[in-house]
């Protein structure tokens, strides 16, 4: 494997001048079935924090019978350090609307709709003369698809494709009980595939360069490059393209600052891997959620104070709706201060590490499912840090 | 369309349900018990609370029994070592967040959450304690009910009863994460906001998070003041319901033990509510039939529908969301205020006793009731105490009373006769029924066919139920009813309501009598019933008032004895001044 | 208020009153009047046939949806990890001292709540805030005095 110094990938940012919908318009030319097969072998998998094989999910959606489905993008991008969607929504929209655009005449949907969170809504403006622009185009392809912006109100939990349809109808954004899953039963009831923005970006990629292309990239379980959202002490904090295989020691050899003691992957619902394990560790999808942030810590840093952050955000983002998930988190997050100041006797710690396996398999949704990476990767490998 | 059978099995053992069955379901069939918290039978499935969670070959998350339709060749473990330490923290983590001072609280003895810890042994409490000492303040601003969030479990049942069921929509979940709750609009007490008192929420709620306002301390010490004599009536649906929390079925001979019981207690009289049901009956049916006469001859004025509102609940829903119904509504009182009033007027004066040492306590299923007291014309109130089945429950047990061994008693003499038709007012379309009975003799002077009797088409849950009557005899005075079609409609449920009257004018036929109550079943189901509850329940329920109606002798409320003679003695005919007076 | 009302019955004459519109029109209410009121919330009830639990229920949910009175101007500062490791106390301590207020406060002219809320996705260019809808980065002390500054110069 090279290492990625040598070799600067930039599939979603690159090839974007004066784009005029060319790939689209090339694509809508083919068979439904032809791309969603070669979408399929691309072996492409979701770029949020899921992680499911886009070509199976657009799969699903056709085979559903209905007169109406929809695309949705999930731009609810909400997860700590992550920006990466922020991005190319500014720089590349055009692969995005082409994505979903693609999406819809693969599955039988003319509406899309992109979930914009609030507090991206300075780019509502940026957006709304892109889809005019993307409207124009689209008419002349003879395609009837149009877009439009639904803006988030603010909550993390949205970005769960069933909670962010909730939200899109006007309730509370709550996970739903699954199955059905959204590509049955979605929006209004009816088949919607919810992808994430760096997944159509790519898909467009994809139909552009071509599935052999793409395999070229990345191992066999995580093939293709994807977008990191690096920061933290990093002496080159930003949006970087890695192929997926990469060793954590080598992104850390490239951007990390001196004496990184551990890379949170994932943001706060990720796992922290700690120094020892950087050689044998590969970004992709082998066991890493892989929603694309990566955040550098030095030895300065205090791994409670990291832990503690993440239990913080989930208490309070945390829908409420499940027992494990609303309760469990204030318990683990009360659980370590109380440890921390002596109220607790040490032993309780492995009283809250049982907690949070048990959430992770009896919580509604991804959120309460998830605080176990990080309670129990960061537990593991800074235990000294976190009981005294 | 057919539906296919579907085979799975359960711990091993092979099941066979209906396609569209959940886990739950089917776990059932095979009475397999599964604990839940956040299911109710009659309540859409929510998937919250996750006590349900069983092992599901193949997936790495457990799933919930509640929610998961069953597919073919489906193996679920309920009680493996998995499911059973999720099941614990589960547990633990609602007691966490509980106030679980357990003997001080209500519902001790008949808790959900209370059940569930004593099944999986729960000992010393592993995690910290997260009750707020704001939520331990209790809301007890409402007449009816009284809210303490710091025993709420987030099941949600009262959420989706009040707007799913009743469509009322007091409560609903804010905030979220640590914040999160169930609550009103802006946290508001509950006399501030749209609430109709019905207590359904109460009845469905699986800890004492809701409960009705209960009053009977203060009823054990009217009965021990030696100076004040006080009057109880109880209605069918409590004593029908009543053997559900004291462990007893309800049987021919329930009734008069049951009179014994309220004897031991300390009752100075017991009477018989039927008999002001009765009343109630004759006089809602002559206003009835006076508005009949208003709109043949005005023409123009449009004073109908007749809308009952003996269901107290039923007001309060019609002045916030149905203001344009208002003035249809009956003026009559209803059968707990008729009682009392006529205990404070009719027996004082038999029984020589000064109405200001008379207490009078009405045990309903109602806890909208607790709210319906009025003053009589010369400044007394009619029904002092007005508690509910649950309480009276409490009040039999404190005593040590078994009922069961009681010899049979006796009514007060003076009020102790009702009809068949009281009976089944408590059940929903029973007083419309009611009414059709008195009705058809006063203006055929002939009487209803037993057939007619039998397969009156108001019967059953439906939400919404019609009947069309039709005399083509008719006596002196009644001509102008002579073959024209009077149309009868019954809402069963409160959530029924705003459909059916938002809609009435869409209809080609205008009704002519409209009955109404909030509470699903009619009072039968009332919010301050034995708990557990279900539609199924109260079904069972209803079926013993119809049962009880067929065995009886008197049919027609107007025939009740001892009724016509208070009317003869006391308040003359109905349409007589002095009984509007009263009455 | 009768503004208010009649963003709402004009919203509703547009867009319909099914449910889905629910959090648009919330969203122009607060983009208006900074947050959502008892009135205004109960203007929307009635105009979309909803009860006031249910409405409240749902706005409550949301971060942005302020059913609290807010300034003019909310301030929002990332608190998140990737700010925090960029001196993020440093700014709030700052525009804190600034303006005299701690966070969940107002100013007493109204003009400017202090609030601390989740990564706001510029992470590359802690620490960052929002002021409404308009987002700064890359802060320090001095440039966010000055950009307060400007704003009370508004």
């Amino acid at each position: 494997m090279e290492s990625p110094s040598q070799k600067r990938i930039d599939l979603i940012f690159s090839n974007y001048t004066s784009s005029k919908y060319k790939v689209l318009e090339r694509t809508l030319q083919r068979h439904p079935d032809e791309l969603i097969s070669e979408l399929m072998d691309s072996g492409l998998k979701g770029r949020g924090n899921v992680g499911f094989p886009t070509g199976m999910k657009w799969k699903f959606a056709r085979r559903e019978d209905s007169e109406t489905k929809y695309v949705i993008c999930n731009a609810n991008e909400s997860e700590t350090g992550t920006f990466k969607d922020r991005e190319i929504l500014e720089r590349v929209p055009r692969k995005v609307l082409s994505g979903m655009a693609i999406c819809g005449y693969c599955i039988g949907a003319k509406k899309g709709i992109i979930y914009l969170r609030h507090e991206y809504s300075y780019l509502k403006e940026h957006l709304q003369n892109e889809l005019a622009i993307f409207h124009e185009f689209v008419k002349q392809f003879n395609h009837d698809f149009t877009i439009e912006i639904f803006s988030g109100s603010g909550s993390y939990v949205s970005g769960e494709e069933s909670s962010l349809i909730e939200s899109m109808e006007g309730f509370r954004a709550e996970p739903r009980n699954k199955p059905p899953f959204p590509v049955t039963k979605g929006l209004y009831g009816c088949p919607t595939v919810v992808n994430n923005v760096e997944t159509f970006a790519t898909a467009q990629v994809i139909f552009r360069i071509g599935a052999e292309e793409f395999l070229k990239l990345g191992t066999s379980y995580s093939s293709g490059s994807k977008l990191f959202s690096i920061s933290g002490d990093t002496k080159n904090p930003g949006i970087h393209e890695l192929e997926l295989g990469t060793t954590i020691e080598d992104v850390v050899k490239e951007f990390g600052d001196k004496n990184i003691k551990s890379v949170q992957v994932g943001g706060a619902s990720g796992y922290c891997i700690p120094q020892k394990l950087f050689a044998e560790t590969v970004i992709g999808y082998e066991g890493l959620t892989t929603g694309g942030s990566m955040i550098f810590f030095n030895n300065s840093r205090s791994m409670y104070k990291v832990l503690h952050e993440y239990l913080r955000f989930f208490a309070e983002e945390s829908c409420g709706l499940c027992t494990p998930c609303r309760v469990g988190t204030q318990q683990l997050l009360l659980g370590i201060e109380a440890v921390k100041k002596g109220e607790m006797p040490v032993s309780y710690i492995e009283v809250l590490k049982k907690l949070a396996l048990s959430m992770k398999i009896s919580s509604k949704c991804g959120l309460g499912q998830s605080v176990a990476n990080p309670f129990i990767s960061i537990l593991d490998n800074f235990k000294e840090e976190i009981l005294y | 369309m057919e539906k296919s059978q579907i085979s799975l099995t359960i711990n091993d053992i092979p099941v066979s349900v209906e396609e569209g069955s959940t886990i739950l379901d089917a776990a059932h069939k095979i009475n397999m018990h599964i604990p839940s918290l956040c299911y109710h039978p009659d309540l859409r499935v929510a998937g919250n609370c996750r006590v349900c969670v069983v092992e599901l070959k193949g997936n790495k998350e457990l799933v919930t029994a509640c929610s998961t339709a069953v597919t073919e060749g489906m193996v679920i473990f309920t009680n493996s070592s998995k499911v059973r330490t999720a099941r614990k923290t589960i547990v633990e983590l609602l007691l966490s967040e509980h106030n679980a001072d357990c003997t001080k609280c209500y519902r001790n003895g008949n808790c959900e959450l209370q059940w569930l810890a004593s099944e999986y042994r729960i000992g010393d409490h592993v995690y910290q304690d997260l009750v707020k000492a704001e939520d331990k303040l209790t809301d007890s601003s409402s007449f009816s009910i009284i809210k303490d969030d710091s025993r709420c479990v987030r099941c949600q049942r009262c959420v989706r009863t009040c707007s799913d069921l009743q469509d009322v929509g007091t409560f609903a979940v804010i905030k979220k994460g640590k914040k999160q709750k169930v609550s009103t609009f802006f946290g508001k007490p509950i006399k501030d906001v749209f609430c109709i008192d019905c207590g359904q929420c109460t009845s469905r709620c699986p800890t004492a998070a809701l409960i009705e306002k209960p009053i009977f301390e203060e009823v054990w010490d009217a009965i021990s003041e030696p100076e004040k004599h006080v009057v109880i009536s109880t209605t069918p649906s409590v004593r029908v319901a009543i053997g559900e929390e004291l462990g007893f079925e309800y049987n021919k001979h329930s009734d008069s033990k049951i009179i014994a019981a309220l004897k031991l207690l300390g009752f100075d009289a017991v009477v018989d509510s039927g008999f002001f049901t009765d009343i109630y009956i004759v006089e809602l049916c002559t206003e009835f039939m006076l508005k009949m006469k208003q709109a043949n001859e005005e023409a123009g004025n449009q004073v109908l529908p007749f809308v009952t509102s003996c269901s107290p609940g039923w007001l309060k829903f019609v002045r916030t969301k149905l203001p344009d119904v208002e003035r249809l509504l009956s003026s009559s009182k209803s059968p707990r205020q008729i009682f009392g009033t006529l205990i404070k007027t009719y027996y004082a004066d038999k029984k020589a006793l000064d109405p200001k040492n008379i207490i009078t306590v009405s045990v309903t299923p109602c806890t909208a009731a607790k709210n319906e007291t009025t003053r009589t014309p010369e400044g007394l109130t009619d029904v002092d105490f007005s508690i509910t089945t649950r309480e009276l429950v409490r009040m039999i047990r404190q005593s040590g009373i078994d009922i069961e061994r009681l010899e049979a008693a006796d009514y007060e003499p003076l009020m102790s006769t009702h009809s068949g038709a009281s009976v089944i007012t408590e059940v929903t379309g029973g007083t419309t029924e009611a009414v059709i009975r008195t009705l058809t003799e006063l203006v055929t002077g002939n009487e209803l066919s037993p057939e007619m009797l039998k397969n009156m088409p108001l019967r059953g849950e439906n939400g919404i139920k019609e009947t069309v009557v039709k005399f083509s005899e008719v006596k002196y005075g009644w001509e102008f009813l002579k073959d024209k079609e009077i149309r009868f409609a019954v809402i069963n449920g409160s959530g029924n309501a705003a459909a059916f009257f938002n809609n009435i004018n869409d209809h080609e036929n205008p009704y002519h009598f409209v009955e109404v109550m909030v509470c699903h079943g009619g009072c039968i189901g009332g919010g301050g019933q034995p708990i557990p509850v279900s539609f199924e329940l109260i079904k069972a329920r209803a079926s013993i008032l119809y049962s009880l109606d067929e065995l009886s002798m008197v049919k027609k409320a107007h025939e009740n004895d001892y009724l016509n003679s208070i009317y003869r003695a006391f308040l003359s005919k109905a349409e007589n001044k002095e009984s509007l007076r009263i009455l | 208020m009768p503004e208010i009302k009649s963003l709402i019955h004009e919203y509703a004459a547009q867009h319909g009153t099914a449910r889905n519109n629910l959090l648009p029109l919330l969203q122009e209410i607060v983009q208006l009047e900074n947050y959502l009121s008892e009135e205004s919330l109960l203007e929307v009830a009635k105009t979309l046939n909803l009860s006031l639990a249910d409405v409240y229920g749902t706005a409550s949910f949301y971060n942005y949806l302020e059913t609290v009175p807010r300034g003019k101007y909310v301030i929002r500062l990332c608190r998140n990890i990737s700010c925090m490791m960029q001196s993020q106390a440093e700014i709030l301590s700052t525009v804190s001292s600034l303006l005299k207020i701690k966070v969940g406060e107002t100013t007493s002219d109204k003009n400017f709540t202090l609030l601390q809320v989740n990564c706001l996705g510029w992470c590359y260019k802690a620490p960052a805030m929002m002021i409404n809808n308009e987002v700064f980065t890359e802060l320090t002390p001095q440039k966010v005095i000055q950009i307060i500054k400007e704003y009370k110069e508004k």
